[in-house]
């Protein structure tokens, strides 16, 4: 029996993926299935939670499964499950075709023509296994005394968590086509609390890494702590139309929602404000972007998507037009196109679809100071919520809530809290009038590389 | 193993997982088991095209030791990979031992009585359903330019044993319909959702389930007719049913006691204060018959509850789990709720809900001269520590001299909880619940949300006609 790939979980008697995933496979076109492919995972992760200088809690985990997608007569039929001996196996894939029978016919569906894996850099880090758990559990603890410790205005810290994980990953189809990767990430975030009573305001602090040993846990500390100190003493300020600094955090968050519509399911079916904007301009010439499934220290870089195409590089928006959607398999066959290889999925428990891998925005040349400057008067978006509420897919207009900070004669002035900015993504996109130098990853929206923006006038709504 | 019964383990089993997982120590120790079978179909642009299947079976162990949760799962419920999780938890604890109790004799609570197993209806009927949506929708105007609808079934069986002999186990039922619609006129697009969903069999849809149709397309289509929103502080009237999502979020998450204990909550240390108008009453309660957060025990075997969160404008309770409970040294409200196996058991909401007065929505509509009406929302978001929250508002009107006119576009709802709850000036006779999913701490679990028609005599609308 070959074995692909080295095995990856510690688990003993952890069953080899691949041959997992094809004995799923075969089964299925033993059922009756014209074409078939099957998912399997395996997955260990800790997860320290601490507070007060203590663990709160701590949890080790690992688990598997497999998904099977079969294709019968032009009808697609999903199934998954835990179960990962040949007798499980074969009833999953009995399962996946019998569900097919109940969907329409559609002459889009099925596997791609063109899998194979990408070139990529190595996507673990041997510090996820090297580190023992109590070294993980001193990095949160660092974590947590360095926004404690970094003003007296911090009064709490919420919650501070570090979290890391390894995964294997197998995809096997009845084209003949059966790869396998490994991968390891690590994460730890801080919410520090500033003030007390009604003048609380919150932080957040954040860092992502293949591993524990690319993550710095006092500057994870310190920005929590800061981006809560920044906001003491917020009011409501009066309402205003005025040129707007995103925060890497908000702009990352846009980004995140933004990719979203560029999926070209989302277009086909008439719930992406981008339908019929391609080649279209739907923002200023500033701005770039690419969804970059290749990226050495993107999160979501892999060697193929859900359905084994190659992930790449995409520029969605570059010179202001929209150059591309996101296509997986089937949107693309509906389009006459090739998949970009954005066919991504959640986990085994779901079917392949349209879905963005990292997004990048393209740095620039301005300090963020510069862009605050530049801003003259305005104001500075530290923070939104209600983000996937607030924004209308579909018309593309948005009203979320914000807190920040006023600029004032070029500089940041008092915090502001309980302001609504209110506009629709492309009119914000095409006021776009400096992007800064300052990029960096975040875990929102998906993985996200964004620099802060500056956004030439939004309507900032308060009292 | 015999299905219906509930019984994924033996009793001995358990105590041998137990007594290892408690081997270096700890005050308490949790067996959870659980198998979960799920099936989903949906519609979108006129097909039935994702018709998904799963099945999962695991269990998790929990240590506690002092103020830390030890914990871990696996996939299947083999005993030697049981022993190795009870093992691996064990090997971080360290503390005073206790002797874990014999387990008592397994009880299994009564349940919602499922008429129809939805595992039982052959899957073409549920496409059928999903078409005659489609076809309803589409029918209630030209507008109508798209549409999607779901189903969704899942059955959950759980057992779960602790060193304090406890042995329990419950067999839930759910099941979801929801349709979308997409509404275009020119170049202006409007969405309108609506669901019907409970802890129930396959019956909840013999009633007329084309009605969910009706209602997404409705909202729409009324969206289509929507003006840009005012903003400023005024009268808000939120509407019934839906509604009650502001009460969950503003409020309700502020009453979990993970939140209070950490002082996150804006509602920490106040029992007793006056937090509302003394109109509001509220509750929580996971024991009301068929609703979609309801089941007979909770995910640590504590029976729900009625809990009063709040009589007559005091705050009465907060929601506990067992560990925050033990904090505290009381009784677990039955409220430590967790998504499956692979998660720990957290303080969460099951129905929440304010209870009806005694105003019709005509007079507490009647007597505003100018302000909005909030019928259902986007969701939104809320600062448990500060109680500040946004929502946006995916229906909503403008009421004119006691009239409700024109619907409003952009429309949001930004305040702080405390002063919502206190500016409430009338509470309506016309309770209802709906259902949603709730997420937090990256766990989604299905929530009620409840609520009469309210009036808040002040807050800060957000919207884009400034």
């Amino acid at each position: 029996m070959r074995r692909a790939t080295k095995n990856a979980a510690g688990n003993g008697g952890a069953p080899d993926l691949e041959r997992a995933a094809r004995l799923a496979v075969e089964a299925a076109v033993a059922a009756g299935a014209d074409q078939v492919d099957a998912w399997a995972e395996e997955s260990v992760s800790l997860t320290v939670r601490v507070y007060e200088g203590s663990v709160e809690n701590l949890s080790e985990a690992g688990g598997r499964g497999v998904g099977v997608r079969a294709f019968v007569d032009g009808r697609s039929g999903y199934a998954y499950g835990t179960d990962l001996s040949e007798n499980g196996l074969r009833s999953l894939a009995a399962t996946a075709y019998g569900a097919a029978s109940v969907t329409d016919v559609d002459e889009h569906v099925g596997l791609p023509e063109r899998c194979g894996a990408a070139a990529v850099p190595d996507l673990t880090s041997p510090d996820v296994e090297s580190w023992d758990t109590e070294r993980k559990v001193r990095l949160a603890l660092t974590v947590e005394r360095a926004a404690r410790e970094r003003d007296a205005l911090v009064s709490n810290v919420e919650d501070t968590i570090y979290s890391d994980g390894r995964s294997r990953v197998a995809l096997a189809n009845s084209l003949g086509f059966a790869a396998s990767f490994e991968q390891t990430q690590a994460y730890a975030y801080a919410y520090a609390f500033a003030g007390e009573g009604s003048d609380l305001m919150t932080g957040l602090g954040v860092g992502t890494a293949r591993g524990p040993e690319g993550l710095d846990p006092e500057a994870i500390g310190r920005e929590a702590a800061e981006r809560a100190i920044s906001l003491h003493g917020a009011r409501q300020p009066a309402t205003r139309r005025c040129p707007v600094v995103l925060d890497p955090f908000v702009a990352a968050s846009f980004m995140g929602i933004i990719g979203g519509t560029l999926s070209a399911r989302a277009v086909q079916r008439g719930r992406s404000l981008f339908a019929g904007k391609e080649q279209q301009q739907v923002a200023d010439p500033l701005l770039r972007l690419t969804d970059d499934g290749l990226q050495p220290d993107g999160l979501a870089t892999a060697p193929f998507d859900g359905e084994g195409v190659p992930q790449q590089q995409t520029v969605l928006i570059d010179d202001g037009k929209l150059r591309t959607f996101l296509y997986d398999r089937y949107s693309a066959q509906v389009a006459g196109r090739e998949s970009t290889g954005n066919g991504t999925r959640g986990s085994y428990r779901t079917p392949p679809s349209v879905g963005t891998t990292n997004l990048v925005v393209d740095p620039g040349g301005a300090s963020t100071e510069e862009l605050i400057a530049q801003a003259g008067d305005g104001f500075y978006v530290a923070d939104v919520s209600g983000l996937h509420s607030g924004v209308n897919a579909v018309s593309g207009t948005f009203s979320v809530g914000a807190s920040g900070r006023l600029i004032e004669g070029g500089e940041l002035g008092s915090a502001a809290r309980e302001v609504t900015i209110a506009s629709d993504i492309v009119s914000m996109l095409m006021a776009v009038r400096a992007v800064g130098s300052e990029a960096r990853w975040l875990p929102f929206g998906g993985s996200v590389k964004a620099p802060p923006l500056l956004v030439g006038e939004m309507t900032v709504g308060g009292a | 193993m015999p299905d219906g019964d509930g019984s994924l383990f033996e009793p001995e089993l358990a105590e041998r997982v137990l007594g290892r997982a408690l081997a270096n120590g700890g005050d308490f120790a949790e067996l959870y088991a659980e198998r979960r079978g799920t099936y989903s179909v949906a519609l979108d642009d006129r097909r039935v095209e994702r018709s998904l299947s799963g099945s999962e079976l695991g269990a998790a162990v929990r240590v506690i030791s002092g103020d830390a949760t030890y914990f871990g799962y696996v996939d299947g419920l083999a005993e030697p990979d049981l022993q190795r999780v009870a093992d691996s938890v064990a090997a971080a604890v360290r503390g005073q031992r206790v002797e874990p109790q014999q387990l008592r004799a397994l009880e299994q609570p009564p349940g919602q009585a499922i008429e129809q197993r939805p595992e039982q209806v052959e899957p073409a009927r549920k496409a059928e359903m999903l078409r005659a949506c489609d076809e309803r929708a589409r029918g209630a105007g030209a507008d109508i330019a798209q549409v999607a609808a779901g189903y969704n079934e899942d059955r959950r069986q759980v057992q779960i044993a602790n060193s304090e002999g406890l042995l329990v186990a419950d067999d839930r039922t759910r099941v979801r319909l929801g349709v979308q619609v997409v509404a275009r006129r020119g170049e202006h697009v409007e969405t309108g959702a609506e669901s019907l969903a409970g802890h129930a069999g396959f019956e909840l849809f013999s009633a007329d389930f084309g009605a969910v149709a009706d209602e997404a397309a409705r909202r729409a289509l009324t969206m289509l007719e929507a003006r840009p929103a005012p903003a400023g502080p005024m009268t808000v009237v939120v509407g019934n049913g839906f509604g009650g999502v502001l009460f969950h979020e503003a409020t309700g998450h502020g009453l979990e006691s993970d939140a209070v204990q950490k002082r996150a909550s804006v509602y920490a240390g106040r029992l007793g204060e006056q937090v509302a108008g003394s109109l509001v009453t509220a509750y929580d309660d996971g024991s009301l018959a068929g609703e979609w957060g309801t089941d007979a025990i909770d995910d640590e075997g504590t029976p729900t509850q009625s809990t009063r969160v709040i009589e007559d404008g005091k705050l009465a309770f907060y929601l506990y789990d067992l560990t925050r409970a033990r904090k505290d040294g009381r009784p677990s409200t039955g409220n430590g709720r967790r998504q499956s196996f692979r998660h720990l058991p957290i303080p969460r909401m099951t129905n929440t809900y304010i209870a009806a007065g005694d105003a019709t929505p005509l007079e507490i509509i009647g007597d505003v001269e100018h302000g909005v009406y909030a019928v259902s929302f986007a969701g939104g978001q809320v600062e448990p520590a500060t109680g500040n929250f946004v929502f946006g508002v995916s229906e909503g009107y403008l009421i004119e001299h006691g009239r409700v006119t024109a619907p409003l576009k952009g429309l949001t709802l930004m305040g702080n909880s405390l002063d919502v709850l206190k500016a409430i000036d009338a509470i309506g006779d016309d309770l209802a619940f709906k259902s949603g999913f709730c997420g937090k701490d990256g766990q989604t679990v299905p929530v009620g949300t409840g609520q009469p028609t309210v009036r808040i005599s002040e807050l800060t609308v957000g919207g884009t006609d400034v």
